[in-house]
């Protein structure tokens, strides 16, 4: 492929040439970007990636190469740590990272060997999600939350400490009796199980609402419950701009629970939210970089995310949502996962009383 | 239904798909000959082509090449005694021996045969499933696909060869070596010795190399002649061909069996050539040549695997839930492509359905063509003295056991299960019977912590359930019967009982395994404990089973390949090889993946191969430019060494 692109981009070499170009300004021509996704192929984060490459590669200076190597293991665990040992300050490494590559960070995992804060963002992509249940309950919102708790109700889900961390602890906020059933492959998985009649509820983020959820709630299979909302920096909590008639997880409690949720969980599920879902997906590289490194990218981000035709092209994999970029991405990431020792300690315990994960 | 089914075949025969489709084909072909590279691999290759791509065209070009690396992988079956993918294991147990025969070329036309008319069954299957199969797949829960991966494990009664109780054994170490990681219930290290290589458990191309290709590589360099010791049979073609038309109902059978298994999500491309493998034994009068060079042997797994593919694709449509990993990556790019799996499939988008059947009928049909012009060449390589192909062998297993996780653990792993294999296979353990152990234990565990979850006790009442396991009662009555004249491992000769001491000592070596899974087990919560002390008890009562029976002087135990050798004092060589393996990974692990080949493969051409320096200089530059190139169009790593990232 890229002997194909050589004369072009020769060509376009020389068209540049005859601009004056100021004397700090980053070139990758004829580099290769190495962008290490920790996931397999063909899963969320590498669609997302794949979906960013040829944009990058586009909008980067000297049009680099981007290519993505896919380091899967360990919940994303292994190729982030990977890329701690041997990424290089040029600029030619990046990481694409996700909430499993967030909350083992959060919470101190013993596998985990990076830190973000030797890293520096430049794009974040949010995401929300739907938690819905089986009509069989006969309940269609919070008025029903008495029904709803009179039952043992089981939720199909990847792992106490995966995706779903955030929807475990609003399902125990609203006191609800969930029986988690751990080891499912994917979030897909959990659905195959919920559309058998296995689980009784279940979540989904939201393209896959979108597209195989949405089909079932008009069939009148499934129930949308409450969105888990988009969460601000400042802890904020409003509708998701991809369902704006599903109420937020904060209205649905408050209508269940007669007041708004507050107190220790609250705040630990708020810092699960901004960490995992307000910057679900992130291209981070190391904080070293050279300043017109990051500059570069940081343009580039701009470019991508601004260009008239980005939300058309962005379908429903990369959702509605407002791209965050540069500095703000940054600045939210590093506010993201400074969580307090004593939010760190009451999820570590309530994650090793109610599922015995162990720290 | 018809008229969108024809409309889309129209689209599909257009000069502009057909020349995708066929891009498609090739590259999945070269992945699937490649050892250890799949799907994924592909995909690599063929993603920056996705941009700006027509959507139909692009399916035709992705399905292309998920559908013809069941063919290809043959080659490498046949020809090399490695499985060329998790799809053609069970194709090695009689492909091979009939390519050491000098039928090569029948083995291969018999294989591609199958594979084109079972790729074609699995396409006829699913469109017309496609359609009503969502109860099908939602009916399948938890506590019937555990109960299926018992039904696969029911297998190992029919692979054991001579020695069931060897064949509990081994599986049960494959069980045991499938249970290392990170336990599925309760995120629970196990086994993993503090090493964080295994924390994701042993990737399976790394077994799978190991227990057969580096037994293989060291069993040829002892004989000392090419791959087949006779001259070769002529008529091979037509003979593969007309030994597939003498067995119509069989590759029916087998390739229906592949698209049921294929449906079920989970289960998975990795046991369904053992299921078809087992299916023909079970169902063969004269079952004396199992093993040994039978072509039945060959045309079940691969009728099998192709019509896999198609049943794969029924949970990946419907459900967006990927039927196989090669599914997983078709999934990927369909997203990518802008189209969304689930029921819009059926209901609004029927025509995109057809469109990737029709593809996948065409697409076996070419693979399957071009498989047919290739073999004919490749076969002749049984011909050359092995000791040639044997570092190129060697290269091209380490790089495939190097494709799992990158690192360089991968390659130490896969001398560990060399060894483990080299000695299986001296001391008649069936390899095979570990490989499905180990295949099928994180799905068994899964299954049956969510069975019992899910439904708690009653999971086993469910009519499923019930009825699988009733075909697996049946299964293993069968194969109890009549499964002992399969033998993947050879025979024994009087020498053996002089060398019992050594066969009590790998059986002592599996109890010791066995004794630490249940150990480890032990110290953890009740739903970690329970898999592991299981299948541990099951080992242990394995091997103390067979230690006894080798004690007792039982035939059908005893077995050592290297008798005569040990008798007399001797080394028979294997150790050697595995040491010069052994170096050459260290070697890679200091100064690199390229450099280290471009040393030893002139040393070994010269000082065991006694070739021309001029030769081997040559051999080394083939070699050393095909890997590099390989791993530069597939953006792929190979290993960097300790010394290169110093320089820099």
């Amino acid at each position: 492929m890229t002997t194909l692109f050589k004369p072009i981009r020769a060509l376009m070499l020389c068209a540049t040439a005859a601009l004056p170009l100021s004397a700090t300004a980053q070139d990758f021509a004829g580099e290769t970007v190495e962008w290490t996704i920790p996931f397999g192929v063909g899963g969320g984060t590498d669609v997302w990636a794949r979906f960013f490459a040829p944009q990058l590669s586009q909008t980067l200076p000297g049009n680099p190469t981007v290519i993505v190597l896919n380091v899967p293991g360990g919940g994303s665990i292994t190729g982030a740590n990977q890329f701690h040992a041997r990424a290089t300050d040029d600029g030619l490494s990046i990481l694409g990272t996700s909430a499993s590559t967030q909350y083992p960070a959060i919470l101190g995992d013993p596998r985990v060997r990076y830190d973000y804060a030797d890293w520096t963002a430049v794009l974040a992509s949010p995401t929300g999600g739907v938690v819905y249940a089986d009509p069989k309950y006969g309940v269609t919102g919070a008025d029903g939350i008495d029904t709803l708790r009179a039952q043992e109700i089981r939720f199909a889900s990847q792992g106490a400490t995966a995706l779903e961390m955030p929807v475990l602890l609003a399902l125990k906020m609203l006191e609800l009796n969930i029986r988690p059933v751990f080891g499912m492959e994917s979030r897909g998985a959990g659905r195959l199980a919920f559309e058998r009649g296995e689980a009784g509820i279940d979540f989904q983020t939201a393209s896959a609402y979108l597209n195989s959820v949405v089909p079932l709630v008009e069939s009148g299979k499934a129930v949308p419950l409450f969105s888990m909302g988009v969460v601000d920096a400042d802890g904020n909590v409003s509708r998701d701009p991809s369902f704006p008639d599903v109420p937020t997880f904060v209205e649905f409690y408050e209508q269940a629970m007669g007041a708004p949720p507050e107190g220790q969980s609250f705040e630990a599920w708020k810092a699960l939210m901004i960490a995992g879902y307000s910057l679900q997906k992130m291209i981070v590289l190391p904080k070293d970089v050279p300043e017109e490194v990051l500059a570069a990218y940081t343009d580039a981000a701009h470019k991508i995310v601004e260009a008239p035709d980005f939300r058309e092209r962005a379908g429903e994999e990369i959702g509605v949502y407002d791209q965050l970029v540069g500095e703000e991405a940054n600045t939210a990431l590093q506010n993201a996962l400074t969580v307090d020792e004593d939010i760190r300690t009451f999820l570590t315990d309530w994650l090793s009383e109610d599922y015995n994960v162990r720290f | 239904m018809f008229d969108v089914a024809l409309s889309a075949l129209g689209q599909v025969m257009t000069v502009g798909h057909l020349s995708f489709l066929v891009l498609g084909v090739m590259v999945g072909l070269i992945v699937g000959i490649l050892p250890g590279l799949g799907g994924i691999a592909g995909m690599s290759i063929l993603l920056p082509f996705l941009y700006g791509m027509e959507p139909t065209a692009a399916l035709g070009m992705l399905i292309g090449m998920v559908a013809v690396i069941p063919t290809g992988d043959t080659f490498t079956s046949v020809m090399m005694g490695i499985p060329g993918s998790s799809a053609s294991q069970a194709t090695v147990l009689d492909g091979f021996p009939m390519a050491k025969r000098g039928e090569a070329a029948r083995a291969l036309s018999a294989a591609f045969t199958s594979s084109l008319l079972g790729g074609i069954i699995g396409a006829i299957v699913l469109s017309f499933a496609i359609v009503i199969a969502r109860p099908l797949v939602l009916g399948f829960s938890s506590a019937e696909l555990f109960m299926l991966t018992l039904f696969g494990l029911s297998m190992v009664a029919v692979l054991s060869g001579r020695s069931l109780t060897k064949g509990i054994a081994a599986a049960g170490l494959g069980l045991v070596i499938g249970a290392i990681g990170t336990a599925p219930a309760t995120g629970e290290a196990r086994m993993t010795l503090g090493i964080d290589y295994l924390y994701d458990g042993v990737p399976l191309v790394v077994v799978a190399m190991g227990l057969f290709a580096i037994p293989e590589i060291i069993d040829l360099l002892k004989r000392g002649t090419a791959i087949s010791d006779s001259t070769p049979l002529g008529g091979g073609w037509t003979k593969g061909l007309r030994d597939v038309l003498s067995h119509p109902w069989l590759v029916a059978r087998c390739a229906s069996l592949g698209c049921v298994i294929g449906a079920l999500p989970g289960l998975g491309g990795a046991v369904v050539d053992w299921i078809a493998y087992s299916h023909v034994v079970q169902t063969s009068r004269d079952r004396s040549q199992f093993g040994k060079g039978d072509v039945r042997g060959v045309i079940a797994p691969e009728s099998a695997n192709n019509a896999c593919q198609g049943g794969a694709l029924v949970p990946t449509l419907l459900f967006g839930v990927p039927g196989s990993g090669a599914m997983a990556v078709f999934l990927g790019g369909m997203v990518l492509l802008g189209i969304q799996p689930g029921v819009t499939m059926v209901e609004t988008r029927l025509d995109l359905t057809y469109t990737i059947i029709w593809s996948l009928a065409l697409a076996n049909v070419v693979g399957a063509g071009l498989c047919v012009m290739l073999a004919r060449y490749v076969a002749r390589l049984t011909q050359v003295p092995f000791v040639l192909l044997a570092p190129f062998m060697l290269m091209i297993a380490m790089f495939a056991a190097f494709q799992a996780f990158r690192s360089m653990e991968d390659l130490v792993a896969l001398i560990v299960m060399g060894v483990v294999g080299v000695y299986m296979r001296r001391f008649g353990w069936p390899r095979p019977a570990l490989l499905i152990g180990f295949v099928l234990a994180a799905g068994a565990e899964n299954y049956l912590y969510q069975a019992v979850q899910f439904y708690g006790n009653e999971w086993m009442l469910r009519p499923g359930v019930i009825i699988i396991a009733l075909i697996t009662v049946v299964s293993v009555f069968l194969g109890l019967r009549f499964g002992a004249g399969v033998s993947s491992e050879g025979d024994s000769d009087v020498t053996d009982q002089q060398t019992r001491g050594r066969q009590m000592a790998f059986a002592g070596l599996l109890i010791v395994v066995a004794a630490f899974c249940i150990y480890e087990a032990v110290g953890l919560s009740f739903l970690g404990m329970i898999f592991p002390l299981i299948i541990g008890i099951l080992a242990l009562a394995g091997a103390v089973g067979v230690a006894f029976r080798i004690r007792q002087g039982r035939v059908s135990e005893i077995h050592d390949d290297d008798a005569t050798a040990a008798v007399e004092g001797r080394w028979s060589g294997r150790e050697t090889y595995l040491a010069v393996f052994a170096a050459l990974v260290a070697l890679v692990w200091i100064i690199g993946f390229i450099p280290a080949m471009a040393v030893f493969f002139p040393t070994f051409l010269i000082v065991a191969g006694k070739t021309r320096p001029l030769l081997a200089a040559a051999l080394t530059a083939g070699a050393v430019a095909f890997i590099w190139g390989i791993t530069w169009a597939m953006t792929l790593r190979l290993p960097q060494g300790l010394i290169l990232p110093l320089l820099q």
